[in-house]
């Protein structure tokens, strides 16, 4: 059964919804990636727990206008509606009050919320209309979607992939540099108006799909994710649109097997999945390699003493240390060099005393910002700088009698 | 008649609510000083898979039990927030979206795939919880709170509700003076010797205390409404902390007093039959309270 949603062998709505999920989930993550470089990815909580009151007060306005509450245009417009009221109400509060950011989405959040919760129960003393769907938008559910809320669906979530892609050159810059940003002509809070716009757009449109509780995962997750993988901005922003695509995808697909597995978790939690792997197993960023590179840097700081300590003719006391010199062959088991050790180090202590030279030297001061105790001086300077270097140590003198 | 309904029906409610609202907003205040105001957000979404889980462990529905595992899914929370914040090198915000999104989701999933058709506990509960329905049956009227036999049958909510508040209290009254330098100067505070770390821990550990006593009574959408908005209204108010607090306060027992009346007598007056959902209506109150200070605030302005 998941292997035949999995492949879209679930009939046209199902995979219309499947496929509308997935450009939503590529065009979430990379939205995500704008809002999460900019560190305002909690931004997006307030914007989707805000939409409740909007589609509560849309279902009641359809209702009253004589219609039965369920088209999903309208609720949507509803939602849109009352996110964007929440979204300039946490604008206003942390820019015109003294409240921090973090405080106004939070209250925000919960007042809208609140709010929305209140109309709800209102709708559920109403007789008119059709209410069942209503609960759906919380956590999101595809199942049984219509044809044409399906086709809604995949045709905006493309229009907001499409927006992002076009818009992504100044996002870019205002995440990174906000102060070139406005010196290269943007208008910095048209450009973050933006993005906040595109923010709004997507939470709409994953209403349905995710839920409004956990849209915000959506925005969140792939970016963080795809952030373990890359430096490079825009590396990060079609990773994290592959990953909110794969989590999105997933997510609809297994939620359309049966009737009471929402959509929104399984998405969040296929996106967590890949979080985690990515924490530990990233190159680079990864706690795995992390742990690597402190292994090999600890191992090479030992190395480096030891050689040190056998050029000076110290016995090397260290466990670690002399197993490792024994391991390479530099020296015996008695603690005494072998000639290959002797050569290595008196390699490291004629390193030593030219990144000496180096550092008390002005001239040098930039390659002296290398020095590490570890980096051989070839790897900085030049051979010609390196004989130039070697003119300047001093060479032992006859003591006079 | 008027007295016996009332304190059947709207007394214990009323009274969980302004235990409910002022235990929230008494450490909310620190986290709002402290910037974390967003953490009883976090901490509100993971309490239901805590309690999904200690339901398929012990396979009741009890208040202890539930209590541990929400309070487990806390503290888990809080420390998952810090090593992923600290492991993988990510601001605080996205650190806490991932975490407490990944939880709920867990939660939820746990939840409609087990069998608790059974039993009172679905999402919208965990939500917005059911104050109204925290009636106490056996009161005749005023002369029952003298009377011990009918006291015994008080819904339970209320003394756990009360012990909570008592613990916060007595917290801030021990911790003042460390508590209220860490939240504006935490180097100040480091630098005499004060252990800041644990400070703040502790801080956010009562902070999980009220959120978990409160979720089973009010559900979650009202504890992140009292953790924010009493303390941010206050924040408008005053620049004392001691008066912040006391405004706090204040505004949080208003909001749960005018809102359960709004939200139980409110659509009566309109000319509706029901009611509607108490938790969402303190919340709005609470929100109408916010705006009003954020407009007129004496002190609402950045550098006031």
């Amino acid at each position: 059964m998941l292997a035949d949603a999995l492949l879209l062998q679930l009939g046209y709505n199902a995979t219309l919804v499947t496929l509308g999920a997935a450009i939503l989930g590529v065009a979430a993550g990379v939205a995500g990636t704008f809002l999460f470089l900019r560190k305002r990815a909690l931004v997006s909580d307030a914007i989707s727990h805000a939409t409740l009151p909007g589609v509560g007060l849309a279902f009641m306005a359809m209702v009253a206008l004589g219609g039965d509450g369920r088209a999903l245009v309208g609720l949507l417009a509803g939602a849109a509606i009352s996110a964007g009221i929440g979204l300039l109400c946490v604008q206003w509060l942390s820019s015109r009050t003294r409240l921090g950011e973090d405080a106004a989405i939070g209250a925000i959040l919960s007042v809208f919320f609140g709010f929305g919760v209140v109309i709800l129960t209102l709708i559920q003393t109403m007789t008119a209309g059709q209410q069942a769907g209503l609960e759906g938008f919380l956590l999101g559910s595809t199942a049984g979607m219509l044809r044409s809320d399906a086709l809604l669906l995949a045709a905006s979530a493309l229009g907001v992939l499409a927006l992002v892609l076009l818009l992504r050159r100044p996002l870019t810059l205002a995440a990174f540099d906000p102060g070139y940003t406005q010196a290269a002509g943007w208008q910095l809070n048209r450009v973050d108006l933006a993005m906040m716009g595109i923010v709004l757009l997507v939470t709409v449109v994953g209403l349905k799909v995710v839920g409004l509780i956990l849209i915000v995962a959506l925005l969140i997750v792939p970016a963080v994710t795809a952030r373990f993988w890359s430096d490079r901005a825009d590396h990060v922003v079609w990773i994290a649109g592959a990953v909110g695509g794969a989590a999105g995808y997933v997510g609809a697909a297994a939620s359309a097997i049966a009737p009471n597995l929402p959509t929104g978790p399984i998405v969040v939690l296929v996106g967590f999945v890949m979080f985690m792997i990515s924490l530990l197993i990233a190159p680079g960023r990864g706690v795995l390699a992390s742990v690597l590179f402190h292994h090999r840097y600890q191992r090479r700081v030992h190395m480096r003493q030891g050689l040190l300590a056998l050029a000076q003719g110290q016995p090397i006391y260290e466990r670690l240390t002399h197993r490792l010199l024994r391991k390479a062959g530099l020296v015996r088991a008695d603690g005494v060099a072998t000639s290959d050790g002797q050569a290595a180090a008196a390699k490291a202590l004629l390193d030593e005393v030219r990144w000496g030279i180096v550092r008390g030297d002005h001239s040098f001061a930039s390659a002296a910002t290398r020095y590490d105790g570890l980096t051989p001086i070839e790897d900085v300077l030049t051979p010609d700088q390196v004989t130039e270097i070697d003119r300047r140590i001093e060479t032992p003198q006859a003591v006079s009698p | 008649m008027m007295g016996q309904e009332f304190v059947a029906l709207s007394l214990p409610p009323i009274l969980i609510g302004i235990c409910v609202a002022v235990a929230c907003a008494l450490p909310g205040n620190f986290l709002l000083l402290r910037g974390q105001a967003l953490i009883g957000d976090a901490i509100s979404h993971v309490v239901l898979p805590g309690i999904v889980v200690a339901f398929l462990l012990t396979g009741v529905v009890a208040a202890g039990p539930m209590l541990a595992g929400a309070a487990a899914a806390a503290i888990l929370a809080v420390v998952a927030i810090e090593v992923i914040r600290r492991l993988g090198r990510i601001e605080p915000g996205a650190a806490m979206g991932v975490v407490f999104t990944a939880m709920f989701a867990g939660g939820v999933l746990l939840l409609e795939q087990s069998d608790t058709s059974s039993v009172h506990l679905d999402v919208e509960h965990a939500l917005y919880g059911n104050l109204e329905s925290l009636i106490w049956l056996d009161a005749v009227g005023w002369s029952s709170l003298l009377d011990p036999t009918a006291l015994a049958t008080v819904p339970v909510e209320l003394p756990r509700m009360a012990v909570a508040l008592a613990a916060i209290c007595l917290f801030l009254f021990i911790f003042w003076r460390p508590l209220s330098l860490v939240a504006f100067d935490e180097g100040f505070g480091q630098s005499l010797g004060l252990p800041t770390r644990w400070i703040s821990l502790a801080l956010v550990i009562m902070s999980a205390v009220a959120a978990v006593a409160a979720f089973d009574a009010v559900g979650s959408i009202i504890v992140i409404a009292m953790f924010i908005c009493p303390p941010a209204a206050a924040r408008m108010m005053t620049n004392r902390l001691g008066h912040q607090v006391a405004w706090s306060t204040g505004f949080a027992a208003l909001a749960a007093v005018l809102g359960y009346v709004l939200a139980g007598y409110g659509p009566l007056w309109i000319g509706a039959q029901a009611s509607v959902s108490a938790a969402g209506m303190i919340a709005t109150v609470s929100g109408v309270i916010l705006a009003v200070a954020a407009i007129a605030g004496p002190h609402r302005a950045r550098n006031g």
